[in-house]
């Protein structure tokens, strides 16, 4: 328990960190989302200058922070200059976009990766692993950015597969099973595109780290005693190569939450990767924090999940906290 | 194939690679800004050597393109007038490097403009573009990955020799870089920047982002590599002889990091270049006239151009060649000094 807990608050620590990171590089920031209107000759100085003191921007660095975490405290993250609404809502239903995709990315890529990995690690310098590796290869060196827009040409050509949006017009109106097939074409395409961009790298380690368990004296006696190879490869060899593995799960969150910022806005997927873009280009100051520690707490959450599964995949590691 | 042969043969393919791209004005047959109003989108044109009357031509030769009747961006060869290729042919002035002036050009044509990979919505020759937009994207990456390198190199020495408090400092603040998705890091960094810039003003903006956006990992390597290396023998003589920290951090401790900041050189340099193709692809990064890899990318978010001009995604696949001359570079490098477990990479390593 005590093990989790230490976790818990590190990981409140990085995300407090980050919030006040944040805040320190916007306060640097030249410029406000209210400069446009101090041009424009109809809207008096009074105005505008009310409108900061609205929002506060009228007030030193400390106190305007003070005032954000209450806002996060209350779960509204701030308010928006561009939506004049508060940011937490605003963020929510693009959020939830966002984890539907990376949710769902990562969990293919790794039930992709996982048996690539194995088999690839069961013939080690044999003819089917070389393929594989190179294969890897060539997929690890075209980045994502080309990736995702050579798919988004590949669909507009042929027309397999629905560009942009999270729905087809109409979404309502259809039976549940047209729902779940329409809302799945939709993401065929972000999808792949963000498994493509991160099973390389996933298939490699996989590989290797299996690949190094294999030498073990204990599974050349498990491999003599005549236990099936199926039984040996994925009960045996993968429970031991998890450890690097599952850290690896924990990074590879943060990765993914990058790829699909730019997947998403490439591919038109309204998630946080478009809305913050947006915000950018509008100096929407609270958007754009708040875009950025959402991201973290994905991250951060991701990541004691991790924990969560060494906890649980490591006995050196139960006994480790247990014995504290 | 041994290892320094290895390292040796990546490292000319870059180098070949970077010429290309450094000697643009000669390998491009126009210059980057010169438009053809008269001809937009234009189709990549294709070389013969055999004529429509099935007659070989021992020079080869292409058709010019005309717009097809009726139509605005639709071309058709025009067979009737075959317009010869020449190689070292003079044309538009350039000047070499920035500084050699000349009007040499590897190949081109004289007649009639030769668009291999197809020209854009200004008819500007896409080969030339992409050639010089390399330089300014290849030049961010690298200069990126100087900045990036030298923080790190000064954070992690720092952090790694003085030890206490501010190597907790140091460390903590390392992590919460790390921790960080770098896109959402890149972008928050480039959010509190000014948007209205110069080209110039914004390639330097770029840079300086980029380069701030990574120094954690170099840091944190070079901090292990300075915590072994001030224990050894020859570091403690020369303190015991009265040498100054600073002499001691320059002189003994720095050389010994070096393998470590080589190859971090080559895994950050195209990852920063990808930066750059990616802030400047949603255009918060080098603005038009300016050619860059990401900015000729920016045309392909209209639907239009998506749908017809396939030839507009050509520029993102310059960039391949070069991440893999980088990776294998990287490999290599890895080789020789011994790999890094995969735990490096974790940016949250469970202890």
């Amino acid at each position: 328990m005590r093990y989790f807990l230490r976790r818990t608050l590190h990981a409140l620590f990085l995300l407090f960190g980050v919030s006040l990171l944040t805040f320190l590089f916007s306060a640097l920031t030249p410029g406000s989302y209210f400069d446009e209107m101090r041009l424009n000759p109809q809207i008096s100085r009074e105005t505008v200058a009310a409108l900061r003191a609205q929002f506060q921007l009228d007030r030193p660095l400390p106190i305007r922070y003070a005032h954000w975490l209450n806002a996060v405290a209350h779960g509204k993250l701030g308010f928006s200059f561009a939506y004049n609404s508060p940011v937490g809502p605003l963020l929510w239903v693009r959020a939830r976009n966002t984890l539907l995709l990376t949710v769902t990315a990562t969990l293919s890529a790794w039930l992709l990766a996982l048996p690539l990995g194995v088999w690839s690690a069961s013939r080690f310098g044999r003819a089917p692993d070389r393929i594989l590796s190179w294969a890897t290869a060539t997929l690890l060196v075209v980045p994502d950015l080309v990736l995702a827009l050579g798919l988004l040409i590949l669909a507009v050509r042929t027309g397999w597969f629905p560009t942009g949006g999270l729905v087809s017009f109409g979404f309502e109106t259809m039976s549940p099973l047209y729902k779940i097939r329409d809302l799945a074409s939709h993401m065929a395409l972000p999808v792949t595109a963000l498994v493509l961009a991160t099973l390389p790298m996933l298939v490699r380690h996989v590989r290797a780290s299996v690949a190094e368990v294999l030498q073990a004296p204990f599974l050349r006696a498990a491999a003599g005693h005549g236990i099936p190879q199926g039984k040996l490869l994925y009960g045996y060899a993968l429970r031991a190569a998890a450890n690097p593995l599952i850290s690896l799960f924990g990074f590879s969150v943060g990765t993914l939450l990058s790829g699909s910022l730019l997947v998403e806005v490439i591919l038109s997927w309204p998630g946080l990767g478009p809305l913050l873009i947006e915000a950018i280009l509008a100096r929407d100051l609270y958007v754009v924090i708040g875009g950025v520690l959402l991201s973290m707490v994905f991250l951060v959450g991701g990541n004691l999940f991790a924990d969560v599964l060494l906890y649980w995949a490591d006995p050196r590691i139960r006994t480790a906290a247990s014995a504290k | 194939m041994t290892r320094p042969r290895k390292l040796a043969r990546w490292f000319v393919a870059l180098v070949v690679l970077h010429c290309v791209v450094a000697g643009a004005g000669f390998f491009a047959p126009y210059d980057p800004d010169e438009q053809d109003r008269e001809r937009p989108y234009l189709p990549p044109m294709r070389i013969h050597v055999m004529d429509a009357q099935h007659r070989l031509h021992l020079r080869p030769f292409f058709y010019p393109l005309r717009l097809r009747e009726g139509s605005f961006d639709q071309y058709e060869q025009d067979t009737t007038s075959a317009v010869p290729l020449h190689f070292f042919i003079r044309g538009a002035a350039y000047r070499l490097l920035g500084f050699v002036p000349s009007r040499l050009h590897v190949f081109g044509a004289s007649g009639a403009r030769i668009c291999l990979l197809g020209s854009d919505a200004y008819g500007r020759d896409q080969l030339s573009r992409i050639l010089y937009g390399g330089q300014v994207s290849l030049l961010a990456g690298l200069l990126g990955a100087g900045i990036t390198l030298f923080l790190g190199a000064l954070i992690g020495m720092a952090a790694g020799y003085y030890g206490g408090w501010r190597d907790e400092l140091l460390m903590r603040a390392a992590e919460l870089f790390l921790a960080l998705p770098w896109l959402y890091l890149l972008f928050a960094l480039r959010a509190f920047l000014p948007l209205a810039v110069s080209p110039l003003e914004a390639f330097l903006l770029i840079v300086v982002v980029i380069g701030m956006v990574g120094w954690a990992r170099p840091a944190r390597l070079v901090r292990g590599v300075v915590l072994s290396v001030k224990e050894r023998d020859f570091v403690r003589a020369a303190r015991g002889f009265g040498a100054s920290d600073l002499y001691l951090l320059r002189r003994h401790i720095l050389p010994e990091t070096a393998s470590v900041l080589l190859t971090q050189a080559a895994i950050l340099v195209p990852q920063f270049v990808l930066a750059e193709m990616t802030l400047s692809f949603l255009g918060l990064g080098v603005p038009e006239p300016m050619s860059s890899w990401g900015n000729l990318l920016a045309s392909l978010q209209q639907y239009s151009v998506l749908v017809s001009y396939w030839w507009m995604y050509l520029p993102a696949l310059a960039i391949v060649p070069f991440f893999l001359g980088y990776l294998g570079l990287a490999s290599a490098l890895q080789e020789r000094t011994g790999a890094y477990k995969i735990d490096e990479n974790s940016s949250w390593s469970p202890t």
